[in-house]
């Protein structure tokens, strides 16, 4: 093994030393092949030679003859990027370049969807970006069109289409008015990817409370709590009451449950009792015994 | 050379003779620390015996605390060492006693009452417990009536409790690049306010959880100077309520010693949120909140667990406002004793005596710690 990279090395660097023997070349090279595809390189002469065909993470080795074409199948080279052909002959060594280019079927999608989760009603608050790549893993680097789409529950579904600069697209959505699981998809050609998005309720709206005497204690309870859009706000979000008194105060944060949340406090006659969930307030409610 | 020679021999000798009259000799405090005998030999006064009891619950002495006790007929030994460490696991199970402090109230030739204050050691700082002891003349000698507090005992029951607890599952090491994880909670700074103290600047501010699950948050911020150069950086460590359910809000407090506010051209705040594994229960009521002017400015209230878990450690911050709802401060406290269920337990959080007068409004927030699941 360190042998063959030995040889490597050396034939590269009598390559690069000679490079007005590379240039006056007469092995005929291909024009940009594309990744995986059958190519072949003709070398003119007589005689036997050694054909390195050397690129990223990919190298090559043949034994030609001189005066026929050197025939390689495909699949023989997959990485889109610039090689090196160098031809080790006998009294002479010839060296060129060339590239091998994505192929143009798009095959693999990375789909970068972001946020995973944000409230309902945000403009332009979900964002696409897509890297196309080709069967072997290549970017493919030619503009290629592509379509994101996001539906929602109710059957609402955004379209853009746009097309790839340098491997690339992307774009932005709103998050419609209702919570639940869109499905963003993206395509390109028949392949596609998709993520789910959770539109979760915004912040509570018209928050409001009612009160009533329980025994000695003060039944505190709230509506069941919505966002603008009528949407249930999330169990387990906590609301907080506040009951002030005679210059003293008691405070509890309740979690939501079943949509309401609900405490007992003691009865004072007088208080002034709020209630507020994050930093939205409620009603008020000054009680009367 | 000779003089050297001599100079190391006195030393050596001077060590031995200060070790012998050490041992011989111990100070009064040494000794009581050692275990040896109290500060205060003999209880001929109220105080010194109040003393002597403080001396043996240092050296957690409970059998000779416990002997000396006047009213020791009224409860067992265990009770009264569950009374002074608490009866579940708190902040007092893991402390030991530093000092304490002993006050004489009131004195007759037959009895007296003596205020000992006790400051614990707990991995959170010092926590003072105050006790009034009733000290009685027998014979010759003073005993301490132990004033104990017999624990609030629940009839059995049960407790239903159904509130969301949430579990997060990330994503794992083996998906692709570009592959969705879980989105971090989205938080976000509702106040920020810088304040100038005499030991620095204190950043004081509220952090809020505008998501719909839980979140592990810190807030750190970096002061700069007017050339926009880092002068330094500092975190609010525990003067914050790490855990946020959604639409909770908790306040902080980030301090920035030897700074002056002068140099300070600008802030930059860092907040740090986490998704974490929490549940909503327990729900913690703040009852019979009083402010206190100055002097002695503070916040009191009681603490009552309305749910069926015991919290083992219960953290109260709280965070003041003047008359136009600006933060002026946020002090916090440590509860030494567990949150028992429907159990009232009482707080008080001192407030600056300057600041006091500013202060118009507060709100309060409870960290709960609970060794059956942390919270």
């Amino acid at each position: 093994m360190k042998l063959r990279v030995l040889l490597l090395h050396c034939v590269m660097a009598v390559a690069m030393m000679r490079p007005a023997l590379s240039q006056s070349t007469n092995m005929t090279l291909p024009t940009p092949v594309e990744a995986g595809k059958a190519f072949s390189i003709s070398i003119p002469g007589s005689g036997k030679a050694t054909l390195y065909i050397i690129g990223l993470g990919q190298v090559l080795k043949r034994d030609v003859s001189l005066g026929q074409s050197a025939f390689f199948p495909a699949g023989s080279l997959y990485n889109a990027g610039r090689y090196l052909a160098v031809l080790a002959g006998e009294s002479s060594t010839q060296s060129g370049e060339f590239d091998v280019s994505p192929a143009n079927k798009p095959a693999e999608l990375a789909f970068l969807a972001r946020p995973s989760r944000l409230p309902v009603g945000q403009h332009a608050g979900i964002t696409g970006a897509v890297y196309v790549f080709d069967a072997y893993h290549n970017l493919i680097t030619a503009p290629t069109p592509i379509t994101f789409e996001l539906s929602s529950p109710t059957g609402t579904v955004q379209k853009r289409g746009v097309e790839t600069h340098d491997g690339s697209a992307w774009t932005s959505m709103d998050s419609t008015g209702q919570q639940g699981m869109d499905r963003f998809v993206v395509r390109a050609g028949d392949i596609s990817s998709n993520r789910v998005i959770s539109q979760v309720p915004s912040d509570p709206c018209g928050l409001k409370m009612t009160a009533r005497q329980s025994g000695r204690q003060l039944l505190l309870v709230t509506d069941p709590v919505r966002d603008c859009n009528g949407n249930a706000v999330s169990d387990g979000t906590i609301v907080t009451f506040t009951e002030s008194f005679d210059g003293g105060q008691s405070t509890v944060d309740v979690p939501l449950k079943h949509g309401v949340a609900q405490v007992q406090l003691a009865s004072h006659n007088g208080a002034t009792i709020s209630v507020a969930s994050g930093i939205v307030m409620g009603n008020q409610i000054h009680w009367k015994d | 050379m000779n003089s050297g020679r001599l100079l190391a021999v006195l030393l050596a000798a001077a060590t031995i003779a200060l070790v012998l009259i050490g041992t011989v000799w111990p100070a009064p405090s040494a000794a009581a620390y050692a275990g040896a005998k109290s500060m205060l030999a003999t209880s001929s006064t109220a105080e010194a015996a109040v003393g002597i009891l403080g001396d043996e619950i240092r050296a957690q002495a409970w059998d000779k605390a416990y002997s000396s006790l006047a009213n020791r007929a009224q409860f067992t030994e265990p009770e009264f060492v569950h009374d002074l460490t608490g009866y579940y696991p708190s902040l007092l199970t893991y402390s030991t006693l530093g000092n304490f402090e002993v006050r004489p109230l009131h004195s007759s030739a037959n009895d007296a009452d003596v205020q000992l204050t006790l400051h614990w050691s707990t991995v959170v700082g010092s926590s003072p417990s105050t006790r009034t002891l009733h000290v009685i003349k027998s014979g010759e000698k003073w005993q301490v009536e132990w004033p104990i507090v017999t624990p609030q005992t629940l009839a059995p029951q049960v407790i239903p409790v159904n509130y969301l607890r949430w579990d997060v599952i990330y994503r794992g090491p083996g998906d692709d690049w570009g592959a969705q994880d879980v989105e971090a909670p989205h938080v976000r700074i509702v106040d920020m306010h810088p304040v100038e103290r005499a030991d620095g600047v204190v950043v004081l501010g509220e952090l809020l959880n505008e998501d719909i699950v839980p979140a592990y948050v810190s807030v750190s911020a970096t002061l700069l100077s007017k050339n926009q150069s880092p002068i330094a950086t500092e975190g609010s460590f525990d003067r914050i309520s790490h855990l946020l359910l959604p639409k909770q809000v908790t306040p902080f407090l980030i301090k920035f010693p030897n700074v002056s506010l002068s140099e300070v051209g600008s802030i930059r705040m860092t907040p740090l949120s986490a998704l974490i594994a929490a549940s909503a229960d327990p729900v913690i009521a703040i009852d019979n909140e009083q402010l206190h002017p100055a002097p002695g400015a503070s916040l009191t209230g009681q603490l009552n667990n309305q749910g069926g878990q015991i919290v083992n450690v219960a953290h109260v911050l709280g965070t003041f406002y003047d008359k136009a709802g600006n933060v002026v401060w946020v002090a916090d406290q440590y509860v030494n004793q567990a949150l028992l269920p429907q159990t009232p337990v009482p707080f008080e959080i001192h407030i600056p005596e300057d600041l006091a007068r500013s202060i118009s409004s507060q709100r309060t927030v409870i960290a709960t710690y609970s060794s059956e699941g942390s919270q």
